[in-house]
């Protein structure tokens, strides 16, 4: 219990900061927090399955609904606060996933890694063909508000980082509960092993089932405010590279810690954005190769080297 | 005496292979039976279909009175039947306290609880209470994987008694653990039965074991069950010597049966 | 009536292009349990080698369709064949008995460094090699013209297809790797050389999928991508079929082939929809594709 307490105050103590921070920072680099909150949201997600042994090569449908459930419900309904447009993506996917995790909770290892990819390239060529939503290229976001702000006349980077970190932080704050409660306990124990699962009474498909559904709430979540913050959507949200690089990111930051996916997600966006301007056909090269050195000398992630520090230490 | 579990003209086949044919038996409350049998002679096959793990061909298998072919793990685990494995089911990369606390918050029907920590005050109690029974208290905090073969047979069997069940089977609960241990863990199983008052119906290969723990015998052979009664009488029975037990001079420390 | 001709006569050649693709990627993970994603890579490298080569050849003023074809050949084999055997010696070999989810990792991660180093290689611009498939004209049967070129693309997967089949079936390599498939611990047991038939049918995934690539370098512009467009429709092909069934690759191909057909022929909006959805439909019905085989597990 009182470890519980400290992680908390430690989300909300850094969240706080980096708020504050946030003010003397650069343009760019509030956008790039941002963008990384977003990230590290969707990844949340990954890390979610991935802590049931589920692979996901696919997270980027609930991403790409999200978005474009900004992107349209500013568009076609006329909504334009932040909350509500969020809110509309989260109901949307929820809907969807609820129907695809009836049918992809039954697969493991590759066959759910390559369904979850199918379903997503559907969406994507869903999208690809649609000329009214602006097919390959997408269409931009409408200038949104949040309660009483707008982000047309107040400082909207700003706004869009301030609302990233409150929704981050709940969500953060939200999972710190879950991955120690009795379902987050039950999904590690499905990766185990879930032959003992079934005879203790559990039911692995409910179980995978709600696990996945939050997971793509989360993901939507994720895709809607990197619309609102980059103010624009298109299809390659739904392209399973995409999916591959929040896998990528996912297993950076490893499945220790609810910090884990935003710091990973952090240090992703920032190399991403150095690396595309110096060697930008070398880009996927370093993620590769980081990607393996990962998986061969770091299997835990970047995250297991602060507990190794602290296991030292006492 | 109540009759607890009953299986009537129980058959599986796998193509055209018999793995157990028109298995009739009784068990009442209170008995602990011993399944005996050389390998491919149908014990786990029996195991599997009475705990649902694998549908039964034909025949009919009732617990306290109602029928529950067809039935799954989870929902036999509701109704008491639950069940030890030959290779322990256990999640190996998390600890064993973690173990135990998932199976308590599964007993209590609280596996969906999100914003609860697993680790109630109450389920540590009870988790630290059946490691001290089953003397592996010691491997409280670590990881399965840190456990020996012994210790870990003995974590299956804590597992599969918490929810207050009624009816516990063990399948090959010595098989892979040395001589020595044996006896020390079956006394242990056997105390940790007797305090919950428990029905167990146990498959072993060592004979010695079966003498000392059952008062009645299943004989497994070729799918059937060729004697059912007390201890002495079936070991001493010349068909199951022959099929079974083999040249009784010493008891056959064999390993797994598929 | 025409446009039942003209989606059976589109979807089998499609279906052919298809089992080509998929061909490799479903005798690696038949054999090795890998589902390689880098086989995308591997079509790509076999586009880019058998289009610079060609390249050269006719603007040294060649213009005989033979050595097109040899050239397609030659570059596609010793392509695969090394890259092949530098991964799975290189990298693959220290991971053996891991996942197979970590395997899928890790080959995502050679597709991510192999992307790149084409990149460098060849730049981003297209290459183009078209002049084997101009030289080949086109046919008419009945009121639709075929082109020749993608009727010698099925002729090549039939003779691929069976060729497999044969070396599967009625070889004494093809006898060990069968017993691989049913049972990698006992083969082990009674002396077979793993590694080295890991190594082997490795290559020849590898190789198989240099060939696509390679077949199919004059009927595409060769940009950056194109493996990575390849790999998903790969996986659809065997995931339906049933992974690691050669048998299964085909009818996964056919089936995925003359759906995309219909699909373009009466509703081409639908075109990339639809063989997802195939994929999916009958997972839903089969849960390890058409000719796929669940293992049990043991307690």
């Amino acid at each position: 219990m009182m470890k519980a307490d400290r992680t908390e105050l430690s989300l909300i103590g850094v969240a706080i900061a980096v708020a504050i921070a946030a003010q003397f920072s650069p343009n760019w680099l509030v956008f790039t927090l941002t963008l990384a909150i977003s990230t590290g949201l969707v990844v949340m997600g990954v890390v979610m399955l991935m802590r049931a042994g589920l692979v996901s090569f696919g997270q980027g449908l609930f991403y790409c609904l999200g978005g474009y459930a900004v992107g349209l419900g500013g568009r076609f309904l006329g909504i334009t606060d932040a909350l509500v447009l969020i809110g509309l993506g989260v109901v949307a996917t929820v809907a969807i996933a609820m129907i695809l995790g009836l049918l992809v909770t039954r697969y493991r290892e590759i066959f759910f890694a390559m369904l979850s990819l199918a379903f997503s390239m559907i969406l994507y060529g869903i999208l690809v063909k649609s000329h009214g939503l602006g097919s390959t290229d997408g269409f931009g976001v409408v200038d949104w508000t949040l309660l009483w702000f707008d982000s047309e006349t107040s400082d909207g980077a700003n706004m869009a980082l301030m609302l990233a970190i409150a929704v981050a932080l709940v969500i953060a704050l939200f999972l710190n509960r879950y991955f120690k409660s009795s379902i987050g306990l039950a999904c590690e124990a499905i990766r185990e092993n879930e032959v003992r699962v079934e005879y203790m009474g559990i039911s692995r498909q409910q179980i995978l089932y709600i696990n996945y559904v939050i997971a793509a709430a989360i993901g939507s979540v994720g895709g809607s405010m990197t619309a609102l913050a980059a103010g624009h959507v298109d299809p390659t949200m739904a392209y399973w590279t995409i999916s591959g690089e929040f896998v990528f990111i996912a297993i950076l930051g490893g499945t220790g810690h609810v910090a884990a996916p935003f710091i990973a997600a952090l240090i992703f966006t920032l190399v991403r954005t150095y690396a595309v301007e110096l060697a930008p056909n070398a880009w996927q090269m370093i993620l590769g190769i980081v990607l393996l050195l990962i998986i061969l000398f770091l299997p835990k992630g970047i995250w297991s080297l602060f507990t190794r520090k602290k296991g030292a230490a006492s | 005496m109540t009759e607890i579990l009953k299986t009537e003209g129980l058959s599986r086949y796998f193509g055209a292979v018999t793995a157990a044919e028109d298995i009739n038996v009784t068990i009442t409350e209170g008995e602990i039976v011993g399944v005996i049998g050389s390998n491919g002679a149908g014990k786990t096959t029996f195991i599997n279909m009475v705990t649902g793990y694998l549908p039964p061909s034909k025949g009919v298998i009732s617990f306290d009175g109602k029928p529950i072919k067809g039935l799954g793990p989870r929902k036999l685990m509701r109704k008491g039947l639950t069940r030890s494995f030959q290779i322990p089911q256990l999640f190996l990369e998390l600890p064993v306290i973690d173990n135990l606390s998932i199976a308590l918050a599964a007993a209590e029907h609280k596996q969906f609880q999100m914003l609860r920590p697993v680790h109630t005050p109450e389920r540590l109690k009870a988790a630290e209470e059946i490691l001290e029974q089953m003397h592996i208290t010691e491997y409280r905090d670590e990881m399965v994987t840190a456990m020996p073969q012994g210790a870990r047979k003995l974590l299956d069997i804590a597992i599969a008694m918490l929810g207050n069940p009624r009816m516990l089977l063990l399948d090959e609960p010595t098989s892979g653990v040395s001589m020595e241990e044996k006896y020390t863990l079956m006394d242990t199983v056997m105390e940790a039965v007797r305090a919950r008052g428990l029905t167990v119906l146990f498959v072993e290969h060592d004979m010695e074991i079966v003498q000392r723990y059952v008062t009645r015998v299943l004989a497994f052979a070729s799918g059937v069950v060729i004697k059912d009664g007390p201890v002495d009488e079936v070991l001493a029975d010349e068909q199951v010597q022959e099929l079974v037990t083999g040249k009784q001079h010493k008891p056959a420390a064999t390993g797994g049966d598929a | 009536m025409l446009t039942v001709w003209a989606i059976l006569i589109d979807g089998f050649i499609y279906a052919s292009w298809l089992f080509l693709v998929a061909a490799g990627l479903t005798v690696i993970y038949g054999v090795m349990r890998i589902l390689n994603m880098a086989h995308g890579s591997l079509y790509a490298l076999g586009a880019y080698a058998a289009a610079s080569a060609l390249g050269w050849y006719y603007a040294d003023g060649g213009d005989q369709l033979w050595m097109a074809f040899a050239i397609i050949a030659v570059c596609a084999v010793a392509i695969g064949a090394v890259t092949g055997l530098a991964i799975e010696r290189g990298l693959l070999r220290i991971m053996y008995g891991r996942d197979e989810i970590l395997m899928l990792i890790i080959t995502f991660a050679v597709l991510l460094i192999l992307e790149d180093v084409m990149k460098l290689i060849w730049g981003t611009t297209p290459y183009f090699a078209y002049q084997p498939y101009a030289a080949m004209g086109r046919i008419n049967i009945d009121v639709l013209t075929v082109s020749r070129y993608d009727l010698m693309v099925l002729a090549v997967s039939i003779v691929i297809g069976v060729g497999l089949w044969f070396w599967l079936e009625r070889t004494r390599i093809g006898k060990i790797l069968r017993s691989i498939i049913h049972d990698r611990e006992v083969s082990k047991a009674m002396g077979v050389n793993v590694g080295r038939m890991f190594t082997i049918t490795f290559m020849i995934g590898a190789t198989l999928g240099a060939i696509a690539g390679g077949i199919t370098a004059p009927i595409i512009s060769v940009v950056p991508g194109i493996g990575i467009e390849v790999i998903v429709l790969a996986f659809a092909v065997v995931v339906t079929g049933g992974l690691g069934s050669i048998t299964g690759a085909a009818i996964g191909a056919i089936i995925v082939g003359l759906a995309r057909a219909t699909s373009i022929h009466t509703m081409p909006e639908l075109e990339l929809f639809i063989i997802y959805a195939v994929m999916a439909a009958v997972l839903v019905f089969r849960p390890h594709g058409l000719f796929g085989q669940a293992v049990a597990r043991k307690i």
